[in-house]
């Protein structure tokens, strides 16, 4: 066990990659000499050289494009975007090749490309630098995206990363990139692709991923003070999304919160509502609320903290479905 | 009247026939040495001479100069079959490649088997030269297949629809060719990249380029420039050559009369020993021209006149290699009336093999979503069943 950050986390997790499989590349811009604007890559680029550690020129569509190429060669290529709102010059890459060329080709090639996306908002920035495009890309069949809360998930899930022979999408919470943790080098986190329950409770389920976590838990710790018993889910995959066990904790609590930063107008959490009625529906004692962003650009920082969910507006809908 | 306030497309309207625009720019760039077009066997069937490149054209057998004529007859007699069969209703759609079999061919018959192509989706010609069996191109056009063959089996990679999309790969996997030979993995291989005029305007053709030159990676882009993206005329995609604009980007830039199977040809082992060599990429601009409609789903008459066509006609790829192996002695009637013969048979094997494609299931299309076993997919798959199941029972 040693306590490490979630950005050092990755960095350890990336080095351990990096060690072990010589196919294994990071590509993207600035990740070399400067270890990337946020320092995740820090010290990779000395430790492994520029063949290994590619900055490439500032150009996303060409980052994507040009994974999808190394990948075809027989390469696992990393790939590190800047900011979430500058992944779209890669959308096209993303969404019409990378996604579907396993498919396209009858299972003939895999493109087991990873992406890396600092997102989410908090940071005080400026336009495009704060965003939560998820659900775009969940809605494309072929992707999986998954996003660790916790240094030990963001150590292990960029390793599992680059096991999975399908493309996996990482949206790092970057304000949660210093968020300290106990690590675990020797005992894998659970399979990247299902939720886990972090804390247990009788009265709701509040469901949330990436940078509300810490969010979540500070708002079902106040609860608790009321007297309501909240169970947490970290959602952590949000293609696929595991709804067993998302099923199974509305069934004992009957009610769903689904809390995400991401505006709520199709949202994940819309989908996750909908797919629980058909599943809990008799078990669900109220209706299955949203806590999300406003159906608007994210944004200017001044006022962001009023835009993002927090645990007031958490608490306010926990006492909407505790009133039916 | 002055026009320079006009787009570019309606200032040449108001500006002569398009043939003559045409021939005028042909004549400009024989003119101008920077915008010279390697040619090494003319429209009239004589050969041309270049140090540069003659040498591989003259390195070239009876034998290889006769296949070349073949592998283009039978790709237009294949290409004439296909439209033939989206005529009749057996395909949604035909992107007929006549006219460029040149341009096609010679590129093909350049690269090594060990090469790896990334066609776009017109390369009819270079999937036959590289061994497709030309009735897999058809898969997709006739709605059961996004793909058709296997991409490893012939180096020869799936159609890209997306334009230009393609070009970043092939620069991504000549990137990992580079690795592979540093690691000692594999002996020199280059990547071969097709696009069109339409895609030169695509910024993905933009960054491949930029990627190339920034890593060296052994790559040749192939441009075939047949003067149309579906209506657009080249004159609005390109000020210059585009061949000009490899020089911009920090590497060489061949332009190439893509009619002239020769050229090509020479120009592309050319281009893929530079690569090969680890001396970075090449672009190739092969002039050629779209006979045909951009799919079966336009009409040319709408957008440009039958002079031009005709124009281009008068550079056929066929007639001057033919003129060139009658006048050299490389080939006589019988050769002709063979091919004739076999192009005939072609046809009809094709006609056969696609008739008989079977439609798929649509629970084949749930197997290769992902490669690792998805709950959604497992989940909506067996849902499909239930669904379907029920019908059966119902109709007992």
């Amino acid at each position: 066990m040693t306590t490490m950050t979630i950005a050092k986390a990755i960095n350890a997790g990336l080095h351990r990659t990096l060690s072990e499989d010589p196919k294994t590349l990071l590509m993207g811009e600035d990740i070399g000499s400067l270890g990337g604007v946020y320092r995740v890559t820090e010290g990779l680029k000395a430790e492994f050289g520029a063949d290994r550690v590619v900055d490439t020129p500032l150009a996303e569509s060409g980052i994507i494009g040009t994974a999808i190429g190394l990948a075809l060669r027989g390469y696992r290529p990393i790939c590190e975007i800047q900011f979430d709102g500058f992944v779209f010059p890669g959308f096209n890459q993303i969404t019409t090749q990378l996604a579907k060329i396993h498919a396209r080709a009858a299972g003939q090639l895999t493109t087991g490309v990873v992406i890396r996306i600092p997102y989410g908002g908090g940071i005080g920035s400026i336009e495009h630098h704060s965003e939560s495009p998820e659900a775009l890309f969940a809605h494309t069949a072929g992707l999986r995206i998954i996003t660790p809360s916790n240094p030990h998930d963001a150590y292990w899930m960029t390793q599992q990363a680059v096991q999975c022979p399908d493309p996996v999408i990482i949206f790092e919470p970057k304000k949660r990139y210093w968020l300290k943790g106990e690590v675990d080098t020797e005992q894998p986190a659970a399979d990247p692709f299902t939720a886990q329950v972090l804390r247990e409770g009788q009265d709701a389920t509040l469901l949330a991923y990436g940078p509300l976590l810490p969010v979540a838990l500070a708002a079902a710790n106040a609860a608790e003070q009321d007297g309501r018993s909240v169970e947490v889910i970290d959602l952590r995959s949000l293609s696929p999304i595991d709804f067993d066990t998302i099923t199974e904790s509305v069934r004992k609590t009957g009610r769903l919160l689904i809390a995400h930063e991401a505006p709520t107008f199709g949202g994940l959490g819309g989908e996750i509502a909908a797919r629980i009625s058909e599943r809990a529906f008799y078990s669900l004692h109220s209706p299955v609320i949203r806590i999300g962003g406003f159906h608007m650009p994210y944004p200017v920082a001044k006022v962001e903290e009023q835009y993002l969910p927090d645990i007031d507006r958490i608490l306010e809908a926990l006492d909407r479905a505790l009133a039916y | 009247m002055s026009t320079a306030h006009l787009p570019r497309t309606e200032a040449e309207q108001l500006s002569g026939n398009p043939a003559q625009r045409v021939e005028a720019r042909h004549q400009q760039g024989a003119e101008d040495a920077s915008r010279e077009v390697l040619q090494l066997l003319a429209p009239d069937g004589g050969r041309r001479q270049n140090s540069t490149f003659s040498p591989f054209a003259e390195a070239l057998s009876s034998a290889q100069l006769r296949q070349f004529y073949r592998d283009m007859a039978l790709a237009r007699r294949f290409d004439q079959e296909a439209t033939a069969l989206q005529r009749q209703g057996e395909l949604a759609m035909w992107v007929p490649m006549v006219g460029q079999e040149a341009a096609q061919v010679g590129s093909g018959r350049a690269s090594r088997p060990e090469d790896y192509l990334f066609p776009t989706y017109r390369e009819h010609a270079v999937a036959m030269t590289r061994g497709v069996n030309p009735s897999q191109l058809l898969g997709l056009f006739r709605g059961v297949s996004h793909g058709g063959w296997d991409p490893r089996q012939n180096n020869f990679h799936l159609y890209t629809l997306v334009l230009a999309a393609q070009t970043l790969h092939a620069v991504g996997y000549a990137m990992g060719v580079q690795r592979d030979r540093a690691a000692g993995l594999t002996e020199s291989p280059a990547v071969l990249a097709y696009f069109g005029d339409g895609s030169s305007s695509e910024g993905d053709v933009h960054e491949s380029m930029v990627f190339a030159a920034s890593f060296q990676a052994p790559v040749v882009f192939f441009c075939q420039n047949n003067r149309w993206a579906i209506s657009v005329p080249f004159s609005v995609q390109s000020r210059v050559p585009l061949a000009q604009r490899a020089a911009g980007y920090g590497f060489p830039g061949l332009r190439v009369d893509g009619n002239d199977v020769l050229a090509v040809y020479a120009a592309s082992q050319w281009a893929l020993e530079h690569a090969r060599s680890g001396a970075g990429p090449v672009l190739i601009e092969a002039e050629t021209y779209r006979l045909g409609a951009h799919t079966t789903a336009d009409d040319p008459s709408k957008y440009r006149g039958s002079d031009e066509e005709e124009q281009w006609r008068l550079r056929d790829p066929l007639l001057r290699l033919e003129t060139l192996l009658r006048a050299e002695g490389h080939a006589d009637d019988a050769f002709f009336d063979d091919l004739g013969q076999e192009g005939d048979q072609l046809a009809s094997d094709v006609r056969r093999e696609v008739l008989a494609m079977v439609n798929p299931d649509l629970r084949a299309s749930f197997a290769n979503v992902y490669a690792q076993q998805h709950p959604l997919i497992a989940e909506e798959l067996a849902w499909l069943e239930e669904y379907e199941a029920g019908f059966v029972t119902e109709g007992e």
